[in-house]
């Protein structure tokens, strides 16, 4: 038995402990919007939040996930994803849409660790997440409206 | 305007089987996007739903693969119907003949054709529906029908002051007969058309809840991977299924036409079971294939004429009377689409029906292959069209491929299955962009002006020998092959455009902007090097050579004049240009790069102007062009599929890179105000990138890109 911890979730999973995260949470626990792209760590789409922290999912075994908190796009904390949303509207981000959980994720960690990020900023924290329609400006001005609009203390 | 309305459409009303089609057989398919519909609803045409509550279902008819369908060809329809855009929802039609293109007669997507094609058809439904509405309302009041008015999702009686809403008169309007004719409004009434909208599907995919075709639950569905030949054209001598029978959660392993499926109750088992199949492949005629010796191939190859595309004049004595003369050869590699959901499908094969759930961009032809295949009758298979992660002409393969696979395993195991494709399933599974090869001469007089063209294109079909063929190919010429040549627009008195068939083996296929993806390229590279050698500024050269092509110059004249065209640059910088018409629009680019001591390329800045004729969704035509713009850089800088022993190199991310963020250039796109033709937007975007980019480089260092990917090593100071 594997014990996963998924957006303040706790579940015991009947699964191989080298099974990747991403198809934990896809297959067993339906968690859909976290998106398979590439299964070696190139394209970020199944980004999501260990500890804390922007990870993998794809070459992040179930086992090592195990006694830690793992939260999802669908798990992610409501204030961030507030004004990470309403600034990816704004800037009429998606196209296909199918790497946005993940730009949003990786995203999410750069905002509650910097509240002003700076362009360098925001590639380096972004560069592991390919978007083939190339939305890049849009998440890039909408990181720097929800940057805007964490700082000013709410989106409206 | 006054349009007849399509017999289709009226026998479409006596069909009951689209209400309530966001669920089919207890299967979610997900939120449909913009509104929530909580109420009954009401059919009016086979496009428009209305709901007691108010909701304006639209069924859209063009599958959503980023370039902004389910926003634009809603904004159609409303803006005819004068409905209340935030009331808008939409869901994707099933399979029917009413939902066919317009003009190509099959339910397909692509090559930039939604909007145009369905300018007419959806603003039409869009006012049939508002006829209905008006006919119900008067009616309840007994007044005249032309006394009512619509506001927003109302009808008003000016006279009396009464107004019922659209969900107040959904039912009744539903029972009416619908108009045989209707009025269009005239363009300078345009309430919503032509506006900047914003996407109707943006938050359900950024919060997870967008289901696209990988994502698609089914109870009791088995997953499936399939290993699929090595080398393109190999068959299975023999294989044992022993050791992957034994794998973990494997459940079967069935031979189909296209290689072996192993089927198990989760990818990753299906995965690892794959890597224990034993497979005796007779490789075939490719088992050698080796890039370095189809260039050479290709080489000899455009040593002989090809089938011309186009002549006029006498090329030959005018090259030989000509003051100065230019040869080059240009070179593009095979590209994959590579889109960031891998293929996938789900299929449901029973003794009494067939579902299947995919993104595909060719409905007609993947149903089709699922009846001839589970030998049902055509209405006992429904296919259902789900979001697509991209796809860029990949997901409308004229086999429908992705879908066959599904079908054929779960005929054979009799569960759903979901096929996946693994990253390097789809680098290596083919159906690329072709490699090409041009050899390309001009001639100039004395005073430098262009006197004769000669081009000569080595490339392979993909139409022929497909159901295709008859409207593709003419005279012997692969449309395709040579598009964006054989239509050069510079004026030249003497032409000779040509094409030499390369021969088939490797699959290939459209590629976001097909032909014109490797012909403009060529084109705008060598005017470039043309007026580069008549000693005239590029923009010049090419505005003279295009008196007769007004809607080039517009774009080009707008992308130059926003680009400060002429201004001075940084040292080591380098401007660039290229105009280039596709899919019926015009786009310019100009494009700012900057050429490090080793030889790498930044591209600074990208000045965009395109001519698509009337806008539907400004918004749209942007977001199109900023991403055409990355998706052309990424095939010009580092895009390359190759072969070595019959085998594709590349196989993810790693070694088929991506343009990532950090390499983005700041794209802006300018519209050039137009009330011409209408054209398309999700690929004449891309074109002109490479060449702009390559002509800024021969800016800022003096060199010269013949050859696609551009490589560092042949730009190092």
């Amino acid at each position: 038995m594997i014990n996963l911890r998924v957006n303040q979730q706790d579940y015991a999973l009947d699964i191989n402990p080298d099974t990747p995260l991403l198809w934990a949470l896809r297959e067993s626990l339906g968690l859909t919007g976290t998106k398979f792209g590439c299964g070696k760590a190139q394209c970020g789409a199944c980004t999501v939040h260990i500890d804390g922290k922007a990870v993998r999912s794809c070459v992040t075994t179930v086992s090592s996930a195990q006694g830690k908190e793992v939260i999802t796009i669908e798990g992610l904390q409501p204030d961030l994803a507030r004004f990470l949303q309403q600034a990816w509207i704004a800037e009429d981000t998606p196209q296909c849409g199918y790497c946005q959980t993940g730009q949003i994720m990786s995203a999410a960690v750069l905002l509650r660790e910097n509240s002003n990020p700076t362009d360098a900023d925001i590639d380096k924290a972004m560069n592991g997440n390919i978007c083939r329609c190339g939305t890049y400006q849009r998440i890039r001005s909408a990181i720097h409206r929800a940057a805007e609009m964490k700082r000013e203390g709410g989106g409206k | 305007m006054i349009r007849l309305l399509d017999s289709s459409l009226r026998r479409f009303l006596n069909m009951s089987s689209l209400t309530g089609q966001g669920m089919v057989l207890g299967v979610c398919q997900g939120p449909a996007r913009g509104a929530e519909a909580k109420s009954p609803s009401f059919v009016l045409n086979a496009f428009v739903r209305i709901g007691e509550d108010d909701s304006v279902t639209i069924t859209v008819n063009h599958s959503e693969m980023g370039q902004g369908v389910y926003t634009a060809l809603p904004m159609l329809v409303v803006e005819e119907l004068d409905a209340d855009w935030s009331a808008v929802r939409v869901e994707p039609a099933p399979v029917d003949p009413v939902y066919n293109h317009t003009v190509r007669g099959v339910q397909a997507t692509g090559g930039s054709t939604s909007t145009w094609s369905e300018w007419e058809r959806l603003r039409s439904v869009g006012a049939q529906a508002r006829a209905m509405l008006i006919a119900a309302a008067a009616q309840t009041w007994k007044v005249d029908p032309k006394t009512c008015r619509t506001e927003n999702g109302q009808v008003v009686d000016p006279v009396s002051g009464r107004r019922l809403s659209y969900g107040q008169l959904a039912k009744k309007a539903s029972t009416l007969t619908p108009p045989e004719n209707v009025v269009l409004k005239d363009p300078k009434d345009f309430k919503l058309i032509g506006k900047p909208t914003k996407r109707l599907d943006t938050l359900e995919k950024i919060n997870g809840a967008a289901v696209f075709g990988i994502d698609v639950v089914v109870p009791n569905a088995l997953v499936a991977v399939i290993a699929r030949p090595p080398v393109f054209g190999a068959t299975i001598k023999g294989f044992s299924a022993d050791r992957a029978e034994k794998m973990d959660g494997v459940r079967h392993v069935v031979r189909i036409s296209r290689g072996v499926a192993v089927v198990a109750d989760s990818y990753w088992q299906a995965l690892k079971g794959r890597d224990k199949l034993e497979i005796d492949w007779d490789e075939g005629p490719l088992a050698d294939l080796d890039s370095q010796r189809q260039r050479e191939q290709y080489a000899e190859l455009a040593q002989q004429p090809g089938i011309v595309a186009r002549k006029e004049g006498d090329d030959a004595s005018a090259m030989s009377d000509a003051a100065v003369k230019l040869e080059a050869v240009y070179e593009l590699p095979y590209l994959a689409h590579a889109p960031l959901e891998p293929l996938n499908c789900v299929a449901d094969v029973r003794s009494d029906g067939c579902d299947i759930w995919t993104g595909t961009q060719y409905q007609t032809l993947g149903h089709k292959a699922a009846v001839e295949i589970t030998g049902l009758k055509p209405e006992q298979v429904k296919l259902h069209t789900m979001l697509l992660g991209g796809a860029f002409g990949r997901r409308g393969v004229l086999d429908s491929h992705f879908v066959q696979e599904a079908v054929e395993i779960s005929k054979l195991v009799k569960k759903p299955i979901k096929v996946l494709w693994s990253r390097e399933d789809d680098i290596r599974g083919g159906w690329y962009r072709p490699v090409a090869y041009h050899s390309i001469a001009a001639g100039l007089g004395e005073a430098g002006d262009l006197t004769a063209w000669r081009h000569r294109i080595v490339v392979q079909s993909f139409m022929m020998n497909t159901p295709l063929e008859g409207a593709m190919v003419v005279d012997g010429v692969d449309l395709a092959a040579v598009e964006g040549a054989a239509d050069l627009p510079y004026a030249v008195p003497h032409i000779l455009v040509d094409w030499r068939r390369a021969p088939d083996g490797v699959p290939t296929h459209w590629w976001r902007s097909v032909g014109h993806s490797h012909t403009a390229f060529v084109v705008e590279s060598f005017i470039d090097e043309v007026a580069h050698a008549a000693s005239k500024d590029p923009y010049e050269f090419r505005m003279a050579l295009l008196k007769d092509h007004p809607r080039h110059k517009a774009a080009l004249e707008l992308a130059a004049s926003k680009a400060g065209w002429g201004e001075p640059l940084a040292k080591g910088y380098g401007r660039g240009l290229a105009v280039h018409a596709s899919f019926k629009s015009f786009v310019a680019q100009v494009a700012e790069v900057s050429v490090s001591k080793e030889g790498k390329v930044k591209v600074h800045r990208v000045v965009c102007a395109i001519d698509c004729g009337p806008v539907v969704n400004p918004e749209t035509i942007r977001a199109q062009m900023e991403g055409s713009v990355v998706f052309g850089l990424t095939a010009a800088l580092y895009g390359r599929i190759t072969f070595k022993q019959g085998r594709v190199t590349q196989g993810n991310f790693d070694d088929y890179p991506m343009m990532r963020m950090h390499e983005a250039p700041q794209v802006e796109t300018y519209i050039v105000p137009s009330a011409d033709k209408l054209g398309g937007a999700g690929e004449p975007g891309v074109p002109p990138i490479a060449p702009a980019v390559a002509n800024a480089i021969f800016a800022a260092t003096g060199k010269r890109v013949r050859r696609l990917p551009i490589r560092s090593d042949e730009l190092a100071a």
